[in-house]
């Protein structure tokens, strides 16, 4: 789970890391009267979304009176920020965040991640903060200094003191630096976290380390044990047919094809999306529907899947283990007789009981396209979204 | 012979008195697996089909003699229990559970070291179906009719892929020495290359069927064993060519953070390694039947 920039500067430096002071806007007028309370005579208004690369595409700006942050903000508001990250449908801007622009000398990049060749907590800096650590590792990955947590003792000072030297703090911030770093990795360790990034971490004019920019990333399986994270959720920036999938215990994830697909299994089901691709068509989304396709989850999955305006065409790629294929077929017929669709749905069917459950599909009068293997029903698909749209009328059963 | 379980596996579920626990630990007794006990705190005493449960791993040891184990535990709980096996003298330890948070299973991990190797428990999963060696002992929820006796050893992140493989294997009269899950997650007991390892090791198993997906680097490095150490042939297939940079597709190991970690990156590196990599899904099993032919000729 993603929060915004403002929620982790505030976690954060409740774990001893220093941030600039600012102040949330909800709206133009509260944007400028929050620099008003914050002072000074130059401000960074900062469009909070849930994506990076905001600079780039217009959603921070500098501003030098009360009047501009009304305007820049007031062009922020309502809008949807593009960002290499967000895709192309961009995420909404409902919030910004407004900060007493800093003075700098340095900036260093601050990630800690999770992981996965070691399997423990990972530091990773590098003295060439502002640039993206894509753009770091590939321009100058000498600069870059990792690290790993052992679990069972944390973050050791020593551990913080070489990262300091290696990023050639001045020697009178070591001891900051030591506290940003164990702080951070505190925040990471008791919430939960997997992923904190600071970028830039910046060294001040008057010589102070700043994190002017967070992002923390939760994980989604230990929110039942932090209600106060749960609480960060935006939902406004999210995809709402995702969130509604997720709702409802459905993994689902929108994409821009028109076929739309419903497997058991994540494996499964990208293994049907990418054969989708290699016939020829394009996936609409990926939906798990859990191992225990009953009914009712096949019935949410169509309605789920057709929510989506592109999806021309529908497969169904069911293995029925435990659950034998004429259950699940069974489950199919009640849900497209209960709600019909209006495009052409092809179910494969594999597992226990495969012909009972062809049997069933054919029986049921309904114009289902079966399909013995994936490729079969993936070529199907296309073949049926192909002369869906040539004929414009709805492709009988086979 | 079989990797990790076979008949003479004692084995103890931890959480049979659970819904979902006591339908799969049936379906084991029925496959002929020997389930020699349960463990539920605060249940000892009771039984579950005429099994005993206990309230410790440490009794039921003590009592039973099991050596394996089946976590079927909700994941705040999990990581408790996995350690509760290392600790109380399993050897062989499958979890079931998807859900467990990344960190708990840190944890894990690090506390599994603290035994000397030739003591220390065995780990595969979380968020896996299980393990098989058919015809012996089934320990996990996959539908054990799929998996003809033979010598394909079969590891996938993946369930229902590797039901597909299974399936596509006995629709040509190919058996399997043991299918192991190694689980969706990003933090898991046992990798594609310790699966490897143990399948080379293994008379019985004469080609293994890999079945990777995006995320992670255990593809990567079982290629550079597979390179350097395995004589047997592998063949591979990995999901997810479709799948957008930076999402969690389904399990919560699946997403492409860094390189290297997409599908076709990870086809590139399994074929310069010498691996067979099957296409599409469809052709998993023809592809492990030609490559079973060729070494037969």
């Amino acid at each position: 789970m993603d929060i915004h920039e403002y929620q982790a500067k505030e976690i954060l430096s409740r774990f001893g890391v220093t941030v600039p002071p600012g102040g949330l806007a909800y709206s133009p007028e509260q944007a400028a009267y929050r620099a008003r309370e914050l002072g000074g005579n130059r401000w960074i208004v900062k469009a909070q979304v849930h994506a990076g690369g905001r600079g780039k595409a217009g959603g921070v700006k500098l501003c030098s009176s009360e009047h501009e942050i009304h305007e820049a903000t007031n062009a922020m508001f309502g809008r949807k920020l593009v960002t290499h990250q967000t895709g192309p449908e961009g995420k909404g801007i409902y919030r910004v965040y407004v900060e007493g622009a800093v003075d700098f000398s340095r900036e260093i990049y601050l990630g800690f991640v999770l992981d996965r060749s070691s399997q423990r907590v990972m530091i990773v800096a590098s003295s060439e903060g502002g640039m993206e650590i894509e753009e770091i590792s590939e321009k100058r990955p000498e600069s870059i200094v990792r690290s790993t947590v052992e679990p069972a003792v944390g973050l050791q000072e020593f551990q913080a003191r070489e990262i300091a030297y290696a990023l050639k703090i001045p020697p009178a911030l070591t001891q900051q630096m030591v506290r940003t770093l164990q702080g951070c990795y505190r925040a990471f360790n008791e919430l939960d976290a997997t992923m904190v990034e600071i970028n830039p971490l910046v060294i001040t004019a008057d010589n102070r380390i700043l994190a002017l920019d967070a992002k923390m990333t939760f994980d989604g399986n230990a929110l039942f044990r932090h209600p106060q994270v749960s609480e960060l959720r935006d939902k406004s920036q999210e995809d709402p047919r995702e969130a509604n999938a997720a709702d409802r215990g459905l993994a689902y994830i929108g994409l821009s094809g028109n076929i739309g697909c419903i497997v058991n299994g994540a494996g499964l089901a990208m293994a049907t999306m990418d054969t989708i691709k290699l016939a020829g068509g394009e996936p609409a989304n990926f939906l798990d529907i859990g191992g225990g396709a009953t009914p009712e989850r096949v019935a949410k999955a169509f309605r789920l899947v057709m929510s989506d305006g592109n999806v021309q065409a529908i497969l169904v790629n069911i293995f029925a283990g435990i659950n034998r294929c004429d259950w699940v077929a069974e489950g199919v017929v009640q849900a497209l007789t209960a709600n019909p669709v209006d495009v052409p749905v092809i179910v494969r069917l594999s597992g226990t009981n495969v012909e009972e459950g062809q049997k069933i599909l054919a029986k049921s009068g309904l114009p289902i396209i079966r399909a013995n293997t994936l490729m079969e029903a993936a070529e199907r698909a296309v073949m049926a979204w192909k002369n869906d749209r040539k004929q414009n009328t709805k492709v009988r059963a086979v | 012979m079989s990797i990790f379980l076979d008949r003479s596996s004692r084995i103890v579920v931890q959480g049979i008195t659970g819904r979902m626990a006591q339908f799969h630990t049936k379906e084991m007794l029925d496959y002929g697996s020997n389930v020699v006990a349960g463990v539920v705190p605060g249940k000892g005493g009771e039984t579950v089909f005429g099994i005993p449960v206990f309230d410790t791993v440490k009794q039921a040891v003590a009592a039973t003699g099991a050596d394996t184990s089946l976590v079927f535990v909700p994941p705040p709980f999990a990581a408790d229990s996995i350690m509760e096996a290392a600790d109380g003298g399993i050897r062989y330890c499958v979890c079931i559970t998807d859900g467990i948070p990344a960190q708990d299973m840190i944890r894990v991990k690090r506390y599994m070291m603290r035994y000397p190797r030739e003591r220390r428990m065995v780990l595969t999963g979380p968020n896996c179906a299980g393990t098989i060696s058919p015809g012996k002992a089934l320990l996990g929820i996959m539908p054990p009719h799929i998996y003809l006796p033979g010598n394909v050893g079969i590891v996938s992140r993946s369930g229902t892929l590797g039901y597909e493989a299974a399936q596509q294997l006995k629709d040509r009269g190919i058996g399997v020495s043991t299918s192991v899950g190694i689980g969706g997650d990003p933090i898991n007991g046992s990798s594609f290359r310790d699966v490897l390892e143990r399948f080379e090791a293994d008379p019985d198993t004469h080609i293994v069927c890999m079945i990777g997906e995006i995320g992670g680097p255990q593809e990567a490095e079982a290629a550079s064993y597979i390179q350097d150490h395995m004589t047997k042939p592998v063949i591979a297939y990995i999901a997810g060519l479709t799948a957008p940079k930076g999402r969690t597709m389904g399990h919560a190991g699946a997403i492409i953070s860094a390189f290297g970690e997409s599908a076709s990156e990870k086809v590139e590196i399994l074929t310069a390694a010498g691996v067979t990599v099957a296409e599409n899904p469809s052709v998993i099993g023809e592809t492990v039947a030609r490559v079973m032919a060729k070494r037969a000729a």
